[in-house]
């Protein structure tokens, strides 16, 4: 895969890696110039390059180039509408549902561009599984909302195989040892946290490779807040996550990448330690010092 | 509290100001509850009038007759088609033996209703063994009699105004006074079809008809319905002809139903040559009118379930239809019921389409499928209050009551779907 990264990359990253001078100067509402850091890696798992999104004529996303490794959470931060919830929907095409909504660029998984016409949107959504700002389990038995993935998909031939996926991934989720007891009661019952949590058993449980998550805690109280992002540190080790957010600790807590959005624009990649100690763009500066955001 | 403040705004003028929002709203509420009653207060004096006007026709007279089978009258083996009116008023002549001039024994024949001869013809057929014997027989009695028994004829009125004469009066003085004419549960008006005769004349055509042609309107508006909203608003592309078709959905709902009749009749009985008359025309009418109904209120639900409950269906790669089919649908489903409820309840109490597809027709036999041309029962109260027969005013009242009683039945059957739909997570 590394080599596919490189010949891509090549082009494309003009910004000198290490030139800690570079301020660019931008008009805080015009064009936003060159993505700086290091947004792309070896071993990626999805790539994204030149990417627009267009909602009819104003454009959402402007020239976005980003990887997401293996295996790493990586963290998009950036004022409100600038464009990361979007990007993030990208991924797993849920702007599909948007009608106004193009997308232009390419996008790929495991090296396959998934805007290709031949692609199925409906594995891709299994492989690339999505957590949502809101906990929204379905009016369901606890046990139904993590099988319903695995049913439609066919993954299991047996209840007993099904029985041990929903196990598993309530076990992976954390959820386990709290509603082992009670799977037949319906999972809107559950605290909001609770919920959260067997939102993302749900998303695990059709074996994704990319999780995305749309701020999955900012419906939630800090102790579930905690949870969940002790939660992601551990899937982290068999899944990519891609996590947006709005709580700068929340990223700096949980990330190791960190990407800068601003209108539309992906400002500044870099490593998460770095972004937040050693911003380059001033615009990232000024964000996560709290100058405006 | 602190009491220094009595400069401040938060005094004299905020207080007054308090006092006025508060009046305003108990104006508010007293005129809400104002409307209540009055709306409460007609629906009161509608139904008592009803019920006032319509519970006598559930009890009708029957006078008793002493009737002798004598074999003479059955002069060959079909014993359906012996002259049982013959035997009736040889009966009636018996009992009243003072009546001689012809003219009396018109009026003295006229005591008993034309649907005496069909009972005995039944009994007779039924168990041949009467015949040579003498039996006391309950027979209807005629509906003027019914209205004299129900106080419903003013004897102080000249005679020559009345219905009743002073003969048929002392008659019936005697009848009563042997024993012979009493008030029973009056079973003919749930068991038959509509008559002439307002005493034979049943209501179980009419509501026989409402319920296959009801069936037929449900059968086909639900699903095609469902699925029309189910289309426009999940799947349909969103262009031109989709709003288009929103349009002239919305614009059909307020059609009057009357067009829809002539719709029926040039289509489905004169271009497909369905039978006119039938529930099945009927119904295909109905059904036509009640799924704009259907539609608008199918595709209000559906919109009104919340859009994360489709996001996370996609989300874990579920498809469109999959997403619908389990997830939005049995949201939507309570919703979609009503609105079928509201369209069929529409349907039932419709009559203007109906009268040209030939619903209004005169119709004696109790319809057995849907294609045996039978009345409905807002066709049947419309034929009734348009007879001039004084019996007919409490049939009309007493159908109201029956096609009242459809109503309450068929929401209480949606409530109750209703509630097993629901989710109550």
């Amino acid at each position: 895969m590394s080599h596919l990264a490189e010949t891509i990359q090549a082009p494309i990253q003009t910004t000198p890696a290490h030139d800690s001078s570079v301020k660019t100067s931008t008009d805080l509402h015009g064009k936003v110039g060159k993505t700086i850091g290091t947004p792309f890696v070896d071993d990626p798992r999805m790539t994204c390059r030149d990417v627009d999104v267009f909602y009819g004529e104003a454009q959402a996303i402007n020239k976005v180039g980003i990887d997401v490794g293996c295996n790493e959470v990586l963290a998009m931060i950036g004022p409100s509408g600038c464009g990361k919830s979007t990007f993030l929907r990208c991924l797993n095409r849920m702007n599909d549902t948007v009608a106004s909504c193009r997308v232009e660029g390419e996008i790929t998984l495991d090296g396959v561009d998934i805007y290709h016409p031949d692609i199925d949107v409906v594995p891709l959504r299994a492989r690339v599984g999505m957590v949502f700002q809101k906990p929204n389990p379905f009016p369901k038995s606890i046990y139904d909302n993590i099988a319903y993935g695995p049913r439609i998909h066919g993954l299991t031939g047996t209840k007993g195989e099904l029985d041990e996926i929903v196990e598993i991934s309530l076990k992976k989720a954390g959820l386990w040892e709290e509603v082992k007891d009670r799977l037949a009661e319906p999972g809107t019952g559950l605290s909001g946290g609770q919920q959260q949590r067997l939102c993302i058993a749900r998303a695990i449980a059709v074996g994704p490779e990319v999780i995305l998550m749309d701020e999955p805690c900012s419906a939630l109280d800090p102790i579930a807040t905690a949870k969940v992002e002790e939660l992601i540190a551990e899937l982290r080790t068999q899944y990519s996550i891609v996590i947006v957010t709005h709580a700068m600790q929340q990223a700096a807590r949980v990330s190791q990448r960190t990407a800068y959005f601003h209108l539309g624009s992906l400002v500044e990649v870099g490593s998460t330690k770095q972004i937040f100690t050693n911003p380059r763009h001033h615009l990232t500066e000024d964000y996560i010092t709290g100058r405006f955001g | 509290m602190q009491t220094g403040n009595q400069d401040t705004p938060f005094n004299k003028e905020f207080n007054k100001r308090l006092k006025r929002r508060y009046n305003a709203e108990r104006r508010f509420k007293r005129l809400g509850l104002l409307a209540i009653f009055i709306a409460l207060g007609f629906l009161a004096f509608l139904l008592s009038t009803v019920i006032s006007n319509g519970y006598s026709a559930f009890r009708q007279t029957f006078i008793q007759l002493d009737i002798f089978f004598e074999k003479s009258y059955f002069p060959n083996e079909d014993l359906a088609r012996a002259d049982y009116q013959t035997i009736i008023k040889s009966t009636l002549r018996e009992q009243f033996p003072e009546v001689t001039s012809r003219q009396d024994k018109q009026l003295l024949y006229s005591l008993v209703s034309n649907g005496a001869a069909f009972k005995l013809m039944n009994m007779v057929v039924k168990n041949p063994k009467l015949i040579n014997t003498r039996q006391l027989v309950w027979v209807p009695a005629n509906d003027d009699i019914d209205m004299l028994m129900k106080d419903k004829i003013d004897m102080s009125q000249p005679e020559s105004d009345r219905r009743i004469k002073d003969k048929v009066f002392s008659w019936v003085e005697t009848l009563a006074s042997n024993g012979r004419i009493t008030m029973k549960f009056n079973t003919t008006f749930f068991t038959s079809g509509d008559s002439r005769e307002p005493e034979l004349a049943g209501i179980l055509g009419a509501a026989k008809g409402s319920f296959y042609t009801l069936l037929i309107t449900l059968l086909l508006s639900f699903p095609i319905g469902v699925a029309a909203a189910i289309y426009l608003e999940e799947f349909a592309p969103d262009n031109r002809a989709s709003a288009f078709i929103e349009v002239n959905i919305n614009n059909l709902a307020a059609v009057p139903s009357i067009i829809f009749g002539l719709l029926g009749l040039a289509i489905f009985i004169n271009f497909w040559g369905i039978p006119r008359s039938t529930p099945l025309v009927g119904g295909l009418v109905l059904t036509l009118m009640t799924l704009p109904t259907i539609i608008i209120a199918s595709r209000a639900s559906l919109k009104s379930v919340p859009p994360s409950i489709r996001e996370a269906a996609l989300g874990i790669g579920a498809s469109k239809i999959q997403t619908v089919f389990h997830h939005v649908l049995p949201l939507a489903m309570p919703g979609m019921l009503t609105g079928t409820i509201i369209g069929m309840a529409q349907a039932l109490g419709e009559t203007a389409p109906l009268l040209m597809i030939g619903m209004v027709a005169f119709i004696v036999d109790i319809p057995g499928s849907i294609t045996d041309p039978s009345a409905v029962l807002p066709v049947q109260i419309y034929l009734w209050a348009d007879s001039p027969e004084r019996a007919f005013t409490e049939k009309t009242s007493a159908a109201i009551l029956v096609l009242l009683a459809f109503l309450v039945v068929m929401n209480a059957a949606a409530v109750l779907l209703r509630k097993k739909f629901e989710i109550k997570w």
